[in-house]
């Protein structure tokens, strides 16, 4: 594995070189974006698309925590509290929980914005909080945003509690629904495929953000802020201001997939955000090269399909070997997932696919 | 340039820094010396707003600094080389010194990087090498170097040749010399009480939070009482 991405790295240095290749791998990689639902969906059903979906979401919930943890250095073990919290707000302004059908246009922006004044309310007292510290203290704060929406039902019924929100409105730009199939050109395009293409586009819309934030001074100033917090304020920048900027931007990133979540399953509920949601946010982020946005989405894509495959080869793959069901496919999954971690960690300390920054102060 | 009156700083119930007079004239190369735990640093970090002053006036260029915070300083040509040199470790040479042109937007940043580069042409060498390969004097080098990036009006400095070897230590009073000759007023506050008395204008001897000498420099180096509680005589 860590020979493949090596070479993978090195082919996508030459290939930036030479602009004619630099063209046609991404005229590959759009069409292959293009096609990929039809593909999965012919060669594993609608499941996969589904599957790949979630994945997009990941991307972009992996990308908005590599900027609070890659970029700025902020260890944030709650961040799937931003996540709920785009959820929600997008369940109880499109839902008939309240009566209130806002479009989509005005309730995904204000999933962003809301998560995004969540993140400075979370930021504005960790600023002087590193590392362990912190991430107890966005641990917590996780938590709570989960336990409030488990016990917001009285003696007000805002979030109805354990039961969730459902029959949440999909997400439709007028009449178009994407919760219809339609049909272009002759072809049956269904649900899951036209979600995907608003995912996609939205995921890249967030990596767009991520590789322009990271070269501008913004970006530099959460480098300055992860390497030395005292010499950074030294250069002139304003640490509070940007901390708190990388929690609300990372938290808006958040916020959106929460609203695509809630639009797409039609159904919110607390136990979607928990703890554990968390964890493996962040260890795609780890696993995939903190900091490093391709390394990122290479980590978030992996980590979403991995389970799903485990999930449909172990049984199979037990049948074959000893004509039962040993190992309950659930244990095993979680087994393999905590096995893979380890040896990523071993193996790829920085991970799979780590910028030059971390692999040098690995180096070193 | 920078003038401080009756400056006061508290660290919880302790008083760090108890009422001190300083002034640094445009041009001028003043230390500060005194032993561990005298309040230098402390009084250093006050100037440049990074711990909180319970009392006093701190004047830069004639303005009250009073409401300001570091980075504002900063923007004001103020540039602090925190002890224990602050570098980014896994940044290189050049990407540590663009950082300290952080708050610039004026197009000259390459040619200072330049100048930096003539005046430490060992940096020069190692552009490329991340800040935590360099060797500590490369590393005080760096960091002198990156607050040069700011065109700091003062320059304040803080214990430069701590962890050194002397001929390291040597090399970076002669930096510090060329800057100051170069028209950069510097503040240094050192324990090398002999280097950086041989160096100064104008000292102040500080001890547990007060000043308790202060004049040219020349003259406290031959004084009885330095003599014995600094220079080991």
């Amino acid at each position: 594995m860590s020979w493949a991405a090596k070479d993978l790295g090195d082919w996508v240095e030459t290939a930036k070189r030479d602009p004619r290749a630099r063209w046609l791998g991404v005229a590959l990689i759009a069409v292959a974006l293009a096609v990929l639902p039809f593909v999965a969906g012919a060669v594993g059903g609608r499941g996969w698309v589904r599957i790949i979906d979630f994945a997009l979401l990941y991307v972009m919930l992996a990308l908005g925590l590599n900027i609070v943890v890659g970029f700025a250095g902020l260890l944030d073990l709650g961040y799937i509290a931003f996540y709920a919290v785009g959820a929600y707000t997008y369940a109880l302004l499109a839902s008939p929980h309240f009566g209130i059908h806002l479009p989509v246009w005005l309730v995904l922006p204000m999933g962003a914005g809301v998560a995004g004044v969540f993140g400075v309310l979370l930021g504005a007292p960790t600023l002087k909080l590193r590392g362990d510290y912190l991430a107890i203290v966005t641990l917590g704060f996780g938590e709570i945003i989960r336990i409030f929406l488990n016990n917001l039902n009285a003696p007000v019924n805002i979030t109805n509690g354990p039961q969730g929100v459902n029959r949440i409105d999909p997400i439709s730009f007028s009449n178009f629904s994407l919760a219809r199939p339609v049909e272009v050109l002759g072809i049956d395009v269904p649900s899951v495929h036209l979600y995907y293409y608003l995912f996609l586009a939205l995921a890249l819309l967030v990596i767009f953000v991520s590789l322009r934030l990271e070269n501008s001074r913004i970006g530099r100033a959460w480098v300055a802020i992860r390497e030395d917090e005292v010499a950074a304020r030294a250069m002139g920048i304003n640490t509070r201001n940007i901390k708190l900027l990388a929690f609300a931007m990372g938290a808006s990133f958040g916020g959106i997939a929460g609203g695509l979540f809630a639009g797409f399953q039609g159904f919110v509920s607390p136990e979607s955000f928990i703890l554990m949601e968390s964890v493996v946010v962040l260890c795609m982020v780890v696993l995939g090269g903190m900091g490093h946005i391709p390394g990122v989405i290479l980590g978030a894509v992996l980590l979403a399909a991995m389970p799903e495959v485990f999930r449909n080869t172990i049984v199979p793959v037990q049948q074959q070997l000893f004509g039962k069901i040993v190992f309950d496919p659930e244990v095993v999954r979680m087994l393999l997932f905590g096995l893979a971690l380890v040896l990523v960690m071993l193996f790829r300390p920085a991970g799979i696919w780590p910028s030059t920054t971390r692999k040098r102060e690995l180096a070193s | 340039m920078l003038e401080v009156r009756g400056l006061e700083v508290h660290y919880g119930g302790i008083a760090a820094v108890k009422g001190i007079d300083l002034q640094v004239s445009k041009g001028e190369l003043v230390c500060l010396i005194g032993a561990n735990g005298a309040g230098k640093t402390t009084t250093l970090k006050a100037i440049a707003a990074l711990v909180p002053r319970s009392r006093g006036d701190i004047r830069l260029g004639g303005d009250s600094t009073a409401g300001l915070a570091s980075f504002e300083l900063v923007r004001r040509g103020l540039a602090l080389v925190p002890e224990g040199r602050g570098v980014f470790g896994r940044l290189t040479v050049r990407e540590n010194l663009e950082m300290g042109a952080y708050h610039r937007s004026d197009g000259e940043v390459g040619q200072d990087l330049e100048k930096v580069f003539a005046l430490m042409p060992r940096l020069h060498e190692r552009r490329n090498q991340t800040g935590g390969t360099l060797s500590g004097g490369e590393q005080q080098m760096l960091a002198i170097g990156r607050s040069l990036m700011s065109r700091p009006k003062l320059l304040l400095l803080d214990e430069p040749s701590m962890g050194l070897a002397p001929l390291m230590v040597q090399k970076v009073f002669e930096t510090i010399q060329a800057i100051a000759r170069g028209g950069v007023t510097i503040l240094l506050v050192e324990q090398n009480a002999k280097l950086a008395l041989e160096l100064a204008g104008r000292a102040y001897v500080m001890e547990s939070g007060c000043i308790t000498l202060a004049g040219d420099a020349g003259a406290l180096l031959t004084d009885q009482r330095v003599r014995e509680a600094y220079l080991g005589e």
